[in-house]
């Protein structure tokens, strides 16, 4: 499903028996089983067996299932890209993209997978991670590159190296990116999720970064401890009075367009047909944090 | 399938285990150990020969050591040991034999 709630996307590696069996209990929106950096070398073939047989025997109940692939300049990708598919996963993350031809190349090799395994040709969905100077400046064009493509998602870690600079806790060094980052996936119409956050203890400064991303606009972010669901899920929920004012625009919307009428005022504030899609996404994240207690469908 | 050589996969960290796998000449001979052995140890035996019938290997010698994994773990940690000996490394048969 290319639009679906994805505030918290969280990093297993998949050669970790522990983590893969029963990852599914702690409720992220997404769970990314990684091949990529997490795993050694001399583990990819194991990585990628397990993933397989995980996506083949676990109920993950619902959670999206997301591949990180290793990197298109690797002897490893198109082997993780069949595995997954084959396994059914719903989502691929291609790393470290920075042109189209990136996106293009890996979407060559999961529709080749999806012939092969039977899987409906489309189905399989993309994302792509922008790890680089040139990727923030191509940020739209990869947003805009493949149907396939549901998201983009920042990823600090080598944007900084390649920035030479490091990460403080005030992330100023990665505004410019972020923002640039959002704003592309928005024009193209796409989701947009943010980077990791190291400190896995430092549960203020992570409430702090998820504040400040979902302020920039970004959909959700990805994580690396279970810890880090729950805050995420809890500052990313909407609260009562915007979920008030949200069923009182739709309802007003509602009645006045009935009247042929497109802009008004409620209680003092303009409302006008634009606030509609807002106020209807403020609604689908309330009952997806389940607080929501109305009665609009 | 043909083995080559011995190889082994997974690891001996809970909910894991270890899979080492040689050539051999007389069926599969297989050593098992598991921490939970009183409970599942038939179920993880059983596991093991399916696994290795479906890919075709009809002689070899297999020690198991297992820290409680859950059978998707054990077939995979089998899968990945016989394709090591049998040194293949791309064109997996996913959906087929696996």
């Amino acid at each position: 499903m290319k639009n679906r709630l994805r505030r918290t996307m969280m990093f297993l590696n998949a050669q970790k028996a522990s983590l893969v069996k029963d990852a599914y209990i702690y409720k992220p929106d997404s769970i990314i089983f990684d091949l990529e950096d997490a795993v050694a070398e001399n583990q990819k073939d194991s990585a990628r067996i397990a993933l397989y047989n995980a996506l083949k025997s676990i109920d993950y109940k619902g959670i999206e299932l997301v591949v990180r692939i290793n990197g298109l300049d690797t002897p490893h990708f198109k082997e993780d890209i069949r595995a997954a598919v084959a396994g059914g996963i719903h989502t691929v993350r291609v790393p470290k993209t920075e042109t189209c031809e990136d996106v293009w190349a890996a979407e060559k090799e999961i529709e080749k997978a999806e012939k092969e395994f039977g899987v409906p040709v489309g189905k399989t969905l993309m994302m792509a991670a922008i790890e680089t100077p040139l990727g923030v400046m191509k940020a739209y064009e990869l947003a805009k590159s493949s149907k396939r493509i549901m998201g983009i998602s920042f990823g600090a870690g080598d944007y900084v190296r390649t920035m030479r600079t490091t990460r403080s806790p005030e992330g100023v060094e990665l505004l410019g990116a972020r923002t640039q980052v959002v704003i592309a996936a928005r024009a193209a119409g796409i989701m947009c999720f943010d980077t990791v956050y190291l400190d896995v203890d430092n549960m203020e400064g992570f409430a702090d970064e998820v504040r400040l991303i979902k302020q920039l606009g970004f959909d959700g972010k990805s994580i690396i401890s279970p810890k880090q669901i729950a805050i995420t899920h809890q500052i990313f929920a909407p609260t009562q009075a915007e979920i008030a004012k949200a069923e009182t625009t739709i309802r007003a919307i509602d009645e006045y367009a009935r009247d042929g009428i497109g802009v008004f005022t409620v209680d003092g504030q303009m409302i006008d047909i634009a606030m509609l899609e807002g106020a209807k996404r403020t609604i689908e994240l309330a009952k997806a944090s389940g607080i929501y207690e109305g009665d609009l469908a | 399938m043909l083995l080559k050589k011995s190889a082994i996969a997974g690891t001996l960290e809970s909910s894991d285990v270890q899979i080492r796998i040689e050539p051999g000449q007389s069926g599969i001979e297989l050593f098992l150990s598991s921490s939970v052995m009183n409970l599942y140890g038939r179920q993880i035996r059983a596991t093991i020969l399916t696994t290795l019938a479906n890919l075709g290997v009809e002689n070899a010698k297999v020690t198991a050591v297992d820290k409680g994994a859950v059978d998707c773990t054990i077939k995979a940690r089998v899968e990945c040991a016989v394709f090591r000996a049998a040194e293949i490394k791309e064109n997996l048969p996913w959906g087929v034999r696996m």
